[in-house]
């Protein structure tokens, strides 16, 4: 979470009080910073996020995949720690393969939500996990569900989370309209995730986007030189 | 739930059993808490054409002293499967043994080598599992039937994959050489000469790594560890020899006393061999 007026100076590459020798950031958990989304749109959902990894202020990885499949039709987007989010994905994609396989039909976005819902609260004191839950089902079609710090669960029509949220919320809110088609929220999302990354420094690297429907997942990369650019001055 | 590879499968959730021994022992060592050895370090890795290399300086720092000047940074995980340790020795030497013992239980009992997957896999869950308190970064770098891979898991249990990484306190140095220096399908030569200018830039501009570099290169046909690879050019020569030759110590009597042993008793068990 980040308070925009924070202006706490950063003094370049800190050494560690232990040991002179060894940076500051090398001790220091791996955070996805990040911007995340998820909109619903008549037929599926499309999600999207930026690619940055960061340990303090080093990139640890620059074009990481934050979109991780959940199951065929269901894809989580991770924010928060790194080794946190990828243990729990890891917790529900075996917890919601097995369900599918005891039901014997494709499991519903809303257990997978729920399975999210449930680690994240349960050991809320000790996980930093941020997570947008997102897919079709036979049931309800495309469906977003937001699950941020905390263990809350709702289902929202679009969700934006990670550090970078902050400054795409007007945009949001301004620009996103009910019943659009998927290549309008495609835009749309490649064009939040990018003004978000113009401004959280924990935000950056390419747009990674995915669109799940009845018909499958498709995915796509927007790379640094092909994103939309929009100039203040 | 009967693991493969494993005896024991490990409990789940985070272990606290010495957190009250450790909070104990802490107050016994007033300021003069001892300071683990932490390997300073660049390790890089790079996938290739055919396969994988890896390469790691050789210097292991106390804090301000070399503790040790001929580190072997790179293990044995597998015979297809090699890891970099980047961060506290003892527990990256401790991880990459125990990483180790327990693929060699899986390969005994599906008689197959490991896949590089499922050694990043038993990693990152113990990794996970300690929350941080294991101070290992790991490269692990393998050839299975899979492909050529290159991993390297964090020490809070964070894993990423890429075609080309370093870790370590020299890895921004490295990182810089592999950025520029890095091209999709590299012959074996210029891999080499990559990794090896990767870790060499680390060594001169990293003051917690240096001395040699070694170089690990796997691909189907085996494993080359080289090491070293590359000598430091700043390697000075002993002025004395340390080592006394026989005859230093003068000896002033020789006694010999053989042990007399008795067979007290004898009993011959059958082996039913039926």
């Amino acid at each position: 979470k980040m308070a925009a007026a924070t202006m706490s100076p950063y003094f370049g590459q800190q050494m560690s009080s232990k040991n002179d020798l060894v940076p500051a950031w090398t001790s220091q958990e791996v955070s996805t910073g990040t911007t995340i989304m998820a909109l619903e749109y008549d037929g599926g959902v499309v999600i999207g996020a930026d690619s940055r990894t960061t340990t303090g202020a080093y990139i640890a990885n620059r074009v990481t995949d934050k979109l991780t499949p959940i199951h065929d039709r269901i894809f989580c987007c991770r924010s928060g720690s790194a080794a946190d989010t990828q243990a729990i994905a890891d917790v529900v994609t075996y917890q919601l393969g097995f369900h599918s396989i005891e039901l014997d039909e494709p499991p519903l976005v809303e257990t997978a939500a729920n399975l999210f819902r449930a680690s994240c609260y349960r050991y809320r004191e000790e996980l930093t996990a941020g997570i947008l839950v997102a897919g079709w089902d036979r049931r309800k079609g495309g469906q977003v569900y937001c699950v941020p710090i905390g263990g809350m669960l709702v289902r929202q029509p679009v969700s934006v989370g990670g550090s970078g949220s902050s400054y795409i919320y007007g945009f949001m809110d301004s620009n996103y309209k009910p019943n659009m088609t998927k290549d309008q929220c495609l835009e749309l999302t490649a064009a939040a995730v990018s003004l978000a990354m113009e401004r959280d420094g924990s935000s950056g690297g390419v747009v990674r986007l995915a669109s799940i429907s009845k018909d499958g997942v498709e995915r796509r990369v927007i790379l640094g030189n092909q994103l939309p650019k929009y100039s203040t001055h | 739930m009967a693991l493969s590879n494993v005896l024991h499968a490990p409990a789940a959730g985070f272990n606290f059993d010495h957190a009250a021994r450790n909070a104990e022992l802490e107050g016994l060592f007033d300021a003069q808490i001892p300071k683990p050895v932490k390997t300073g370090t660049t390790i890089a890795g790079v996938v290739f054409k055919d396969g994988v290399v890896l390469g790691a300086d050789t210097r292991a720092t106390s804090s301000e002293v070399v503790a040790d000047k001929m580190c072997a940074k790179i293990h044995y995980i597998a015979p297809n499967i090699y890891c970099c340790g980047a961060g506290t020795a003892a527990d990256t030497e401790k991880t990459t043994e125990l990483l180790s013992s327990n693929l060699t239980i899986f390969s005994l009992n599906s008689g197959r080598n490991p896949r590089v997957v499922m050694a990043v896999n038993i990693l990152q869950e113990m990794l996970y599992r300690y929350h941080g308190q294991i101070g290992a970064s790991l490269i692990l770098g393998g050839v299975d039937c899979a492909g050529n891979h290159l991993y390297t898991v964090g020490p809070y249990g964070s894993v990423n994959t890429m075609p080309y990484l370093a870790m370590g306190s020299g890895d921004l140095a490295a990182l810089g050489i592999l950025e520029d220096g890095y091209k999709p399908d590299l012959e074996l030569d210029k891999a080499k000469e990559l990794v090896r200018a990767a870790i060499h830039a680390g060594v001169m501009n990293d003051l917690a790594s240096g001395n040699n570099i070694d170089i690990c290169v796997l691909t189907r046909e085996g494993v080359h560890h080289i090491r070293p690879y590359q000598v430091s050019q700043y390697k000075d020569k002993r002025k004395t020899k340390y080592k006394y030759g026989a005859g230093t110590t003068a000896v002033l009597t020789e006694k010999v006393v053989p042990v007399k042993l008795e067979v007290v008793e004898e009993t011959v068990q059958r082996m039913d061999t039926a």
